[in-house]
Formats: structure tokens, sequence, C-alpha cells
């Protein structure tokens, strides 16, 4: 069964149907990559799916049950977490701190637990930071903990936001534009960093992005969105091939 | 982790100290009974500030209804006490009570807001329950509710104090603390990773009314009356300047500035139109040079206070 299905989705704003008839079907465990040329509603479609926004109609469901009318908290309560086109960390906090508030909806102990700093809160804080400290870990971000987070590098700044998206601990991560302003060697350092994260944490993921090299080398699938519609389907040799996302890329050929 | 308890407790042994050392000059009469009232004043500020810093610092929620929520408070222990002849502490406890309900109920629906949105529907708050209460012949309308007796004393509002900012500063080293800061630092964000951003608003807003609520309580126990005049939204600036000025976001910053601007007030009360002039420059002068507060968002640990004056009788500082 697939994982998320989404179907007939569709959001009007105003009279422009940024999202109109978006169809995809994500399996557990698939690395999926959505492209489509600027403005054609990628990042419309995530937010449609994270619950930023209402889709004007059409069905969402993940892991069999519909995601309409959920909050985007509630949405990531159920297991789908994301990162941010413009980079939406905590800037203030430290990263540690960052990845904590991930962990934010798994904590048990109530607010006069805390208070009073007994019962669950010591054992469960505890369980918080040494998750937190193995999350960093994994992004080679261990070593930053106490740095603020607007002080790290663009490229560190980018692993954070994937990591505290991670400590959510999500079935299916969504990635819009992961590569953003990162530089070749960046780039294909995350490639493998989002393979890796795929097959150790058994994610599926569904990412957006610009990178060419990027989509095609990483991802299993590929969906080709423009003008709010998905207009293809199917690996990346055959999206390469594919006359439709010529034409959206490039233009109509001249006869 | 077991760290945290051991400095709770230095921090505890060193506001009993304090309390002790105060408590021995007031006894002895080094300190006056001009001070004293100051001293207890220190007390009742020290709760608002620590309170609205709680909403305004850690949840960014800006809010200028601070003195209303004092003011349910203030007549609604009142009330226990005079009215119904309950004891003291039930007369707190309820003040605290009905400013959180109050707190809850109006957060509910204004914390949907932003910014200066908000700024504006929280002014108007805090001037409609004091006119509200103004209109409430019960408890003596316009000319407030007389004969309260002075139950407020030092070591009430010591204590009173001790719990607030212990409260607050647990309250914030928690996961339901973190999820408050990260809706400051970024709402949206916040609500993709999971947080609840208008319950944990809700709850923030609630706390610090509850606490504006024992501040009012204790201080309507002290200075006898009851006025809607006390809680202008004067009163509520008042709490935002000392927040302001220690820094949003920090509790010593909110402690130290309550002291600083109550000392600064009592000093210049022979020149009382001398007072919002100083108050001015000072906040405009903090502005241009120290937009961040006194203490930014950092906290000034017992250690710090310790090292400085190898000893460290200034338990009142004390975090996490």
């Amino acid at each position: 069964m697939a994982l998320l299905k989404i179907n007939k989705l569709t959001k009007e704003f105003g009279g422009l149907k940024a999202v109109s008839n978006f169809n995809i079907e994500i399996d557990k465990g698939e690395l999926i990559g959505l492209i489509g040329p600027n403005g054609a509603g990628k990042t419309t479609a995530f937010n449609l799916m994270t619950g930023v926004y209402e889709p004007t109609s059409g069905q969402m469901d993940f892991d069999g049950k519909s995601l309409l009318g959920l909050k985007p908290y509630q949405v990531t309560q159920r297991g789908i977490a994301r990162t941010f086109q413009n980079i939406r960390l905590f800037s203030d906090l430290s990263v540690l701190d960052n990845v904590k508030i991930a962990y934010h909806f798994h904590v048990k102990y109530g607010l006069m637990e805390a208070v009073l700093r007994v019962g669950r809160y010591y054992p469960e804080e505890d369980s918080i930071e040494q998750k937190a400290m193995e999350c960093l870990k994994m992004f080679k971000l261990d070593d930053r903990r106490d740095e603020i987070a607007r002080n790290l590098p663009y490229g560190e700044q980018r692993r954070l936001e994937i990591a505290r998206a991670l400590a959510a601990q999500p079935q299916l991560l969504l990635l819009d534009e992961p590569a953003a302003g990162m530089n070749p060697q960046e780039t294909h350092e995350l490639m493998k960093m989002i393979r890796w994260i795929r097959d150790e944490l058994k994610l599926t993921i569904l990412l957006i992005e610009h990178d060419m090299s990027l989509v095609m080398g990483v991802c299993e699938r590929i969906y080709v969105l423009d003008y709010g519609s998905i207009i293809a389907e199917g690996t990346p040799s055959e999206i390469r091939n594919n006359p439709c996302v010529i034409e959206a890329y490039l233009g109509e050929e001249v006869h | 982790m077991r760290i945290k308890m051991k400095r709770d407790l230095s921090a505890l042994v060193a506001c009993i100290a304090l309390y002790l050392l105060v408590m021995v000059l007031m006894e002895t009469e080094v300190i006056g009974s001009y001070w004293q009232l100051n001293i207890v004043l220190i007390c009742i500020n020290i709760i608002l500030a620590v309170s609205l810093n709680l909403i305004t610092g850690f949840t960014g929620q800006f809010s200028i209804g601070h003195a209303g929520f004092m003011a349910v408070g203030a007549y609604m222990s009142a009330v226990f006490t005079v009215k119904l002849g309950m004891s003291f502490g039930a007369g707190i406890l309820a003040g605290a009570g009905a400013a959180a309900i109050l707190g809850f109920a109006i957060g509910l629906p204004t914390l949907r807001l932003q910014g200066d949105y908000l700024a504006i529907a929280t002014l108007g708050l805090g001037e409609i329950i004091r006119i509200t209460i103004l209109n409430i012949p019960y408890v003596g309308g316009a000319s407030g509710l007389m004969g309260i007796p002075r139950y407020t004393n030092f070591t009430w509002a010591f204590f009173a104090m001790i719990i607030t900012v212990f409260f607050i500063k647990n309250f914030i080293n928690s996961s339901h603390g973190r999820a408050c800061i990260s809706i400051r630092e970024n709402e949206i964000a916040a609500e993709a990773m999971g947080v609840d951003t208008t319950k944990y608003k809700v709850i923030a807003f609630t706390i610090g009314a509850a606490f504006a609520g024992v501040a009012g309580g204790l201080f309507s126990h002290y200075f006898y009356i009851a006025h809607p005049a006390s809680f202008t939204f004067m009163k509520s600036f008042d709490i935002l300047t000392m927040v302001v000025l220690g820094g949003l976001g920090s509790i010593s910053g909110s402690i130290t500035a309550a002291i600083l601007l109550t000392f600064i007030s009592a000093a210049l009360a022979s020149y009382p139109e001398w007072r919002m002039v100083i108050y001015s420059l000072m906040l405009i002068i903090l502005m241009i040079y120290r937009p961040q507060g006194l203490f930014g968002n950092k906290e000034i640990g017992l250690k710090i206070f310790s090292r400085i004056l190898g000893g460290g009788q200034h338990g009142a500082a004390q975090n996490k």
C-alpha cells in the first residue's frame, strides 16, 4: 500500500490555479524527486501536504488516513517532517536546542513535573539530550552543539535543518530544495547523505530540487510539475527523454 | 542533569541567606520603614516582570495589558479576604486563579493576532478590565476597595517571588518551555516541528497572568486599598520597561531591572516630575547602545556573582 497517496489535489488562490489535479503516489522506502520550472507549484504542493494551506479540493492520504484539515503541527505528529526552501532555523538558539525542540511532541512529562522537576522530567530530559546528540553526530554537527544556529556556515545550516526534521522521527521526509545555494562539492556530499539517510533510517523521502544532477543522481522516480499539474512521471532516464518535460523546460521545438 | 539539582539547591540556600540577612537588617531597623516598603515593592515588581517576560520575552507575544491581570488578582484576593473573610493564602490563590482564567479566556482569541496587533489588543484589554472594575459598586467602583488588612509582609512577598522565579525558570528549561521559545524564534518552523503553537502561547499567557494575579494580591494587601487608578496602562508600561531593560528572554535581567527601576523611582520620589524624564532617557540610551537589553537573552548566574563579590548574598539573581 502506498504511504502517501494524493488524488486530484487542487489549490486555487482567487482565480489562479496554483496546483490542479495533482496526483502522486509514494511507497514506503522510496526516494522521489519533484521537479518543475520556476513557479510550477512545487512549494505550494509541499505546503498543501503539510497543512500550511488548505486544499480547494482533492484527497490526501498518509499511511491510510486522510491528511485533510490537519494543522501543520498535527501533520508533523502524524509522521511527515519537512525542511524549508529558505532556511527556517531557530536562529538565536544553540544547535543542540534546535534539535531538542523537534523531540517536543514525544515528551510525556507534564507541566507540573517540569516545574517541580520530579517524576519523568530528569529521565526524559536525559534521553532527549542523548538522542539529540546522536542525531547531531549523524550529521557531523556534534562538535558545534553550543554554537548559535545563525553563526553556522550556510551548508551546515542546511544540514542542521535536515537533522532537526529527522529528530521529529518522521516516516516521510519532505526536502524543499535542500541543495539551494550549495556548491557542486557540497551538493555531491548532500546527495550521498540523502541516500544514506534513506537506507540507514528506512525513511521515505520526497524532495524538490532544481539541481538536475542531484535529482537525476539520487531519485528513483521523478514527478514533473508544470503549471500546477503533473505532466510526467518515471525513472530519471525516462524523464530525461520525455518530450513533454523537455518542452516544459526548454520550450517547443521549432519545426 | 544532576548538576541542575545541585545548582537549584545552592541557589535556594543563597535565597534563604539573603532572606535572613534582610530580615535581620529589618528587625534591627537598619533598613527603615521607607526602604522596607520599597523592598516589598521590588519583590512584587520582580514577580510582574518575570511573569511578563515569560509572555513577551520567551514566547515572543508582545503584551501590554499585564496591569489588567494584576488588577484582577488584587481585587479578587481582596474580595476573598475582606468580603468573604477567607485567609490571605486563599485570597492569593483565588487572585491567581481568577487572573489565570481570564488570561486563558482572553488569550485564546487574541493570541491569533501577531506583533503590533496583539499589542493593541492587549492594551485595550487591560483598559477594559480596569474600566469594568471601575463600574462594579460591589468592589467600591471609582473610590476603590478600601479597608483591606495589611497581610503582605516581606516574608510573603519574598517567598512568592522565589516561587515565581523558580516556577518560570523550571518551565523555561523544560520541553514545554523550549516549545514556547521556538514560537518566538520562528513560528512557522515551530509548527513544522510539531509544536502546537496556539496551545503554548495560551499556556504562557495563562501562567503569566496567574503570577500577575499573585503580584496584584500582594500589592492590594500591602497598601490597604485596591484602586483602579493603580492599574492603568502606565503600570503595564512600567512592567514592560523592566522586561525590555533587563533583556527579553532573561530572567536574571528582569530581576535586575526590577530592582534597578524600583530603586530609581524610590530615589526620585521627591521629584515626581523628573521620574518619567529620567525613565525615558534611560530607555532611549539603552535602546541606542544595547537594544537587546542589559543581559540580552543571557542569564547571569550565582557563579558570576560569587566571582565578583567573593561570596554572594545575591540569591535573587539565580538562574538555571
